[in-house]
């Protein structure tokens, strides 16, 4: 604790918590009705994409290489969700295919063009987020400030579309839902907060922000409503307590966070079996 | 004039022609069931009225200025609600969403109504209870009563009693039987069980290639 005190004063330590916080409550909520509609794994595609697309940009010198990759991860967010149907796709092989053609595609481009000296470390760090938590500038931390007080707002507004989408589409859809118009929006807040998770825990390791949450607290929740509230709160503390450490302690960011968030998926799941 | 009438319909999807030459009426009251082997178009006929994809060819029209959000829709189980973490009352409050247009919350009328509604299915003692935990004839009686909370004047259940022990079944049989008589709602019921058809429609249809409508005579007393 003594240790951990002084680090608390650098700016940088505070832009890590507050944007590390906001990732985490933002991802979770998402979490919960992707992992409910078997959707898993469209995070894991997305950061992908994700990862293709911020290569792209560093081989075009892009200054703000956002203005690149949020465009092209949601551009692909909405493909994979909303044009299944449209293009004779199937989802999980969809994901699949979009998923290892970026990966590809980013690495080869990066080993073509990129001028850095350090490419292994270049590629490392993209994948795995290794320090950028830690290198925030003020116009990226406002920026994700903002962006999650986006999908928080619309969370609220919407719970219970969000709620009949997630349990019973057709059924939405009969009584009147615009189910495509809530597709799409998924798709973009997916997008976005995938491009923001990238910053925290690197591209390989997004899923785990999407799927602990909500499956630890599935494991004591009963209800849609618990669930939700749940699994914001325990990513929120996963990700402030996998941050303090890493920072104290000197390990990787993004894989603490991610060990963080499978302790507490053991610990829900024992006293889940406990009550029963 | 009839509640829902359908001329000349064609069904199926953009290749495929699954019915043709549909014609039928359904008034208010009736119970209609229609049945049919698997594939023959029995399910996209639903949507279809629903709204959820298009007939091919044909009119539907329905009367009583319902709109085709109007219909209580009660789906088939899907492997994703069998263990979904809700309580009943959230499920049941989810029919009420096309109510509520952009209000994020329910009023004060859509939460009465969602209370009569778990009164009416028996449901209410169980209204905290999670939805994973309950029996599969519990389940269904909530599903109907969502479907309840959309819908005054007809019911679309796609097989209602597919998966029921026979205890479930027999219950589902009677709550939709109250429906029907006591609340005066009209039935469309699509079903694989040709008892609980005999015993309780007023009307079928066998669906096919070319599908036939006819009224069942009315049952005399002491018919089983």
């Amino acid at each position: 604790m003594e240790k951990l005190v002084p680090y608390l004063s650098y700016p940088f330590v505070q832009y890590a918590l507050v944007v590390g916080v906001l990732i985490a409550l933002c991802s979770a909520l998402l979490g919960v009705t992707l992992v409910l509609r078997r959707m898993s794994f469209l995070g894991d595609g997305l950061s992908h994409a994700a990862f293709g697309a911020m290569s792209l940009a560093a081989v075009l010198n892009l200054t703000d290489d956002m203005l690149l990759v949020l465009p092209l991860t949601v551009l692909c967010a909405i493909v994979l969700l909303c044009g299944g149907e449209k293009w004779n796709l199937q989802g999980d092989a969809a994901i699949a295919m979009v998923s290892v053609s970026s990966l590809a595609i980013g690495y080869l481009l990066m080993n073509l063009f990129s001028s850095s000296v350090n490419l292994s470390g270049d590629v490392c760090t993209t994948l795995f987020g290794s320090t950028s938590i830690l290198t925030l500038r003020t116009s990226e931390v406002w920026l994700c400030v903002g962006l999650s007080a986006a999908v928080v707002a619309l969370f609220v507004l919407c719970y219970h579309k969000i709620f009949a989408v997630t349990f019973d589409e057709t059924f939405a859809q009969a009584t009147g839902m615009k189910v495509k118009v809530y597709r799409m929006v998924l798709a973009v807040v997916i997008g976005v907060v995938i491009v923001l998770a990238m910053n925290l825990v690197g591209s390989l390791l997004i899923s785990a922000l999407i799927v602990f949450p909500a499956l630890s607290a599935m494991r004591v929740m009963r209800s849609f409503r618990g669930v939700v509230i749940g699994a914001a709160v325990l990513s929120v503390v996963c990700a402030l307590a996998g941050i303090l450490i890493s920072v104290v302690v000197g390990t990787p960011v993004g894989s603490t966070v991610v060990v963080a968030n499978l302790a507490v998926f053991a610990l829900m799941s024992v006293v889940g079996g406990v009550k029963g | 004039m009839a509640l829902l009438q359908c001329e000349n319909v064609a069904l199926g999807y953009q290749k495929t022609v699954l019915v043709e030459g549909l014609n039928l009426e359904v008034h208010r009251g009736d119970y209609l069931c229609v049945i049919g082997d698997n594939g023959v178009g029995k399910s996209t006929f639903v949507r279809t009225l629903l709204g959820l994809q298009p007939a091919l060819a044909g009119r539907i029209t329905l009367g009583e200025g319902l709109r085709p959000q109007d219909l209580g829709y009660l789906p088939q189980q899907t492997v994703v609600q069998r263990d979904f973490p809700a309580t009943v009352e959230e499920i049941v409050r989810s029919g009420c969403v096309s109510r509520m247009g952009w209000r994020p919350t329910l009023s004060k009328a859509e939460r009465a109504r969602v209370g009569e509604n778990l009164e009416r299915m028996g449901v209410a003692h169980l209204s905290k209870r999670s939805y994973r935990t309950l029996s599969g004839g519990q389940q269904q009686r909530v599903r109907l009563a969502r479907a309840l909370c959309a819908a005054d004047t007809l019911l679309l259940l796609d097989e209602p009693v597919a998966g029921l022990d026979p205890e479930g079944t027999a219950e589902m049989y009677q709550i939709i039987d109250r429906l029907n008589h006591e609340d005066g709602m009209t039935i469309l019921m699509v079903s694989h069980d040709l008892e609980g058809v005999r015993a309780y429609a007023t009307h079928i249809l066998r669906m096919g290639r070319e599908p036939r409508f006819y009224a069942v005579e009315p049952r005399k007393e002491g018919d089983v």
